[in-house]
């Protein structure tokens, strides 16, 4: 028998981190969490220093979306574990992994309101998958392997350790669970992974049978690494796909079924097709209120097969005829078997010609488009991006914040292959940009990345870039600058009878300064004849980051739209297109 | 909050739901189970907790006035935290159901022997008589509860605890039987 090994608790943590292959972690050191950044100091783990813990709670998002590994973040106690509530959020509606380190005082002053004591635990309960209070140094490699197999299994999410001073800072005796140990301390643990065999023979034969089926993915395709299978099921069967927010990239747009994104902004024909089907087959989205507008009047004809990992979407929004809790990947698999059995034994598919013609009609008629700004105007957005698009190198990885930014980027760009999209979904945090862009870029360095930001959600967490120079992690950073934030200016233009209220950012700082300062390279772009120049400049500079601002016309509106609350049937076309909405009944 | 002379504190517009939630016996696994009716503004009208016979799980039976949906909703919400082992929706008509009271009573000097009748027909017991005041306490069905806090209230009632409900799903006739068999051999 080997010598028993004595390890101080933060060794013990670091040890364990290196266990469950966690090669980056984004922090920033304090007083509680002190003890485990000595340790830290002879590790194989890359650690990169933020400016501010948002920061590493986005960055570690922005390296899971990319890998599909959890993202580790790792903070002190009180400010720090505040900070870090918003990314937890963020993780938890998107169903990201990750895995967040804080710090506490020590056990023997919690509950005496001590020098940045805050109840982690507490705050964050409803932002995370799960959290611990981990009360022993003996309890830390438990600990871990729990918080990595909760994060990474099931519908993934963020997992919270909070760590007293004094549990790291004493010793325990080294060991490591075993798999068989960590699912027996889990015992309310069991995530349903495979489909209820009738339900899959019972989804085959609607697939077969739909006049106007369509496929409607979400983000559980890329959890689940379902891409390819679900490429297979769509072409087997040539239904149309429907890739909300969250699955952009997962089917690629330059494929003849993609039809993009439905949705609030989705295109008219995504958003039309979901209305017309007959049947909506869901692998991995939630009917979220983005997508179905009001609920009442979605999709009024569709039949729906749910397939979803987590039994509380099943009938949460839609009751679905079809429910199939499971892993998206391995349930798919099962559907193809099933429906190419069903064809074997000479079950036809129903003609969806018909189906077809008409969704083809609706993408002639209502293609994206833009009006070009008259000579010496601003820029349009939807140019800059269509330039950036272009231009960008093969497997480029685009992150985008929250606004209109984020829904021309999601609209004008095209997303071939799965993992190249990285955006804040479901709680819509203006900011994410910059620090999840590094993060990507931190787990990706072979890919460029651009993060395509907005005015106002640059100024939230720019100061990140002062990471990204520090550590070499190179982003390319576009920011479409209309001097407002845009979308809430939209919103009280249409909605508020142009009454204008604090969404002016006029008087930004200067941005080419401003990046200059941050170390990294600063290029401004006022006119169609520089943008060419600008974005060759800025995808050919390897050694630092690179900031673009792109000063586009401040009124600039997103279309189509959904108002909020309205029936998708009342989408509001680009104006140019309104006059052949009777095309869309 | 409970309504004034009714039986019925839920209303006709609600529908009562007993939940018995088996739970891993840690800390926090309280605070995380009552946090998802607090954050979805549901009200929890009871609540008993303590270990099982085994110590490492607790059992959680609580009472919620919700309807039909959310209680689905929430029950799959509960489901998917960690510590949660398993939930049982209990139907009263299928299950069994105690509660405990604790009642302070107001009385003068000739409505003891009152009360303590009252208590015998409710086969509650007197577990402390002061000069002005006695206490009872009584375990029975809630509605039995209902009706003894009733009438005490004629008297006045200084303080009173209810314990919530504990319950358990009734043993089918044929499992009742099977029991006896397996007692008897």
């Amino acid at each position: 028998m080997s010598k028993k090994e004595i390890l101080t608790g933060a060794e013990a943590l670091i040890r364990a981190l290196e266990m469950e292959n966690v090669d980056t972690m984004f922090g920033l050191p304090g007083g509680c969490i002190l003890p485990v950044y000595d340790p830290l100091l002879r590790s194989s783990i890359r650690h990169v220093l933020v400016r501010h813990e948002q920061g590493a709670g986005h960055m570690a998002q922005g390296y899971a979306h990319v890998t599909g590994r959890p993202g580790v973040a790792i903070v002190t106690s009180g400010p720090a574990a505040t900070n870090m509530v918003t990314p937890l959020c963020d993780a938890f509606m998107d169903s990201i992994p990750m895995v967040c380190i804080t710090g506490q005082v020590s056990t023997f002053a919690i509950g005496t309101d001590a020098f940045q004591e805050c109840d982690t635990v507490g705050i964050t309960r409803s932002v995370t998958k799960h959290n611990e209070l981990v009360m022993r140094a003996e309890d830390i490699p438990m600990a871990v392997r729990q918080a990595f197999h909760i994060a990474t299994t099931g519908r993934p999410g963020p997992v919270l350790l909070d760590l007293p001073k004094d549990v790291v800072t004493n010793t325990m005796e080294w060991y490591w669970p075993t798999d068989e140990e960590v699912l027996a301390s889990l015992p309310g643990y069991h995530p349903t992974t495979k489909g209820h065999p009738k339900m899959i023979k019972e989804a085959a034969k609607l697939i077969l049978a739909a006049e106007k089926p369509l496929l409607y993915l979400g983000g559980g395709v890329l959890k689940a690494h379902a891409a390819e299978i679900v490429r297979e099921l769509a072409e087997l069967t040539q239904i149309p796909v429907v890739t909300t927010l969250m699955a952009r990239g997962a089917f690629p747009d330059n494929h003849p079924l993609c039809l993009g994104m439905p949705g609030m902004h989705g295109n008219a024909t995504a958003i039309t097709a979901m209305q017309k089907s007959d049947l909506l087959i869901n692998l991995g989205a939630r009917f979220d209120d983005r997508v179905t507008g009001k609920v009442g009047s979605f999709a009024p004809d569709a039949k729906v097969i749910h397939v979803d990992i987590d039994p509380a979407e099943q009938g949460k929004v839609r009751k679905p005829d079809v429910p199939i809790v499971g892993d998206c990947r391995l349930v798919t698999e099962e559907i193809v078997k099933a429906v190419k059995e069903l064809l074997a034994e000479g079950t036809p598919q129903t003609d969806i010609g018909a189906w077809r013609s008409k969704v083809s009609g609706w993408q002639e008629k209502f293609p994206l488009q833009y009006e070009q700004s008259e000579p010496g105007a601003r820029l349009k957005p939807q140019f800059c991006l269509e330039k950036l698009r272009d231009a960008a190198p093969e497997g480029t990885i685009v992150v985008s914040g929250v606004g209109q930014h984020q829904m021309w980027t999601s609209l004008f760009w095209k997303f071939n292959e799965p993992y190249t999209w990285v955006n804040s979904g479901g709680l819509g945090t203006m900011g994410f940009s910059v620090p999840a862009a590094i993060g990507a870029k931190a787990a990706r360095p072979d890919r460029t990345v651009w993060a395509i930001d907005g005015d106002g959600c640059f100024q939230m967490t720019a100061q990140e870039l002062v990471t990204a120079t520090t550590e070499g992690i190179h982003v390319k950073i576009a920011i479409l600058n209309n001097t407002y934030l845009g979308m809430v200016r939209q919103w009280q233009e249409m909605f508020y009878g142009e009454r204008y209220s604090q969404v002016d950012l006029a008087g930004c700082p200067d941005f080419v300064k401003w990046a200059e300062a941050m170390g990294c390279v600063g290029i401004r772009v006022e006119s169609p004849e520089e943008i060419d120049a600008a974005i060759a400049l800025a995808n050919s500079i390897n050694d630092r980051s690179v900031v673009v601002e792109f000063c586009v016309e401040e009124f600039e509106k997103v279309f189509p739209m959904v108002p909020a609350g309205a029936s998708n049937d009342d989408v509001m076309l680009f104006p140019a297109q309104e006059s052949q909405r009777e095309f869309l009944r | 909050m409970r309504t004034i002379n009714s039986n019925n504190p839920f209303g006709d517009s609600h529908q009562h739901h007993v939940l018995s939630v088996l739970v891993q016996n840690r800390p926090g696994v309280l605070a995380r189970v009552s946090g998802l009716f607090a954050r979805r503004a549901y009200n929890i009208y009871s609540l008993a907790v303590a270990p099982t016979d085994d110590p490492l799980y607790s059992r959680i039976t609580v009472v919620v006035d919700i309807s039909e949906t959310p209680l689905e909703q929430i029950t799959k919400q509960l489901f998917k935290l960690i510590d949660v082992v398993r939930i049982t929706e209990l139907d009263p008509r299928k299950s069994v159901e105690r509660e405990l009271m604790l009642a302070t009573v107001k009385i003068e000097d000739e409505q003891r022997g009152q009360v303590v009748e009252l208590a015998n027909i409710f086969e509650a017991k007197v577990l402390a008589v002061g000069i002005d005041a006695m206490t009872v306490s009584l375990d029975g069905t809630p509605e039995k509860l209902d009706d003894f806090e009733e009438l005490l209230k004629g008297y006045g009632i200084v303080e009173s605890q209810r314990t919530g409900r504990v319950a358990l799903p009734k043993l089918e006739r044929e499992a009742r039987k099977g029991a006896l068999k397996g007692k008897a051999s």
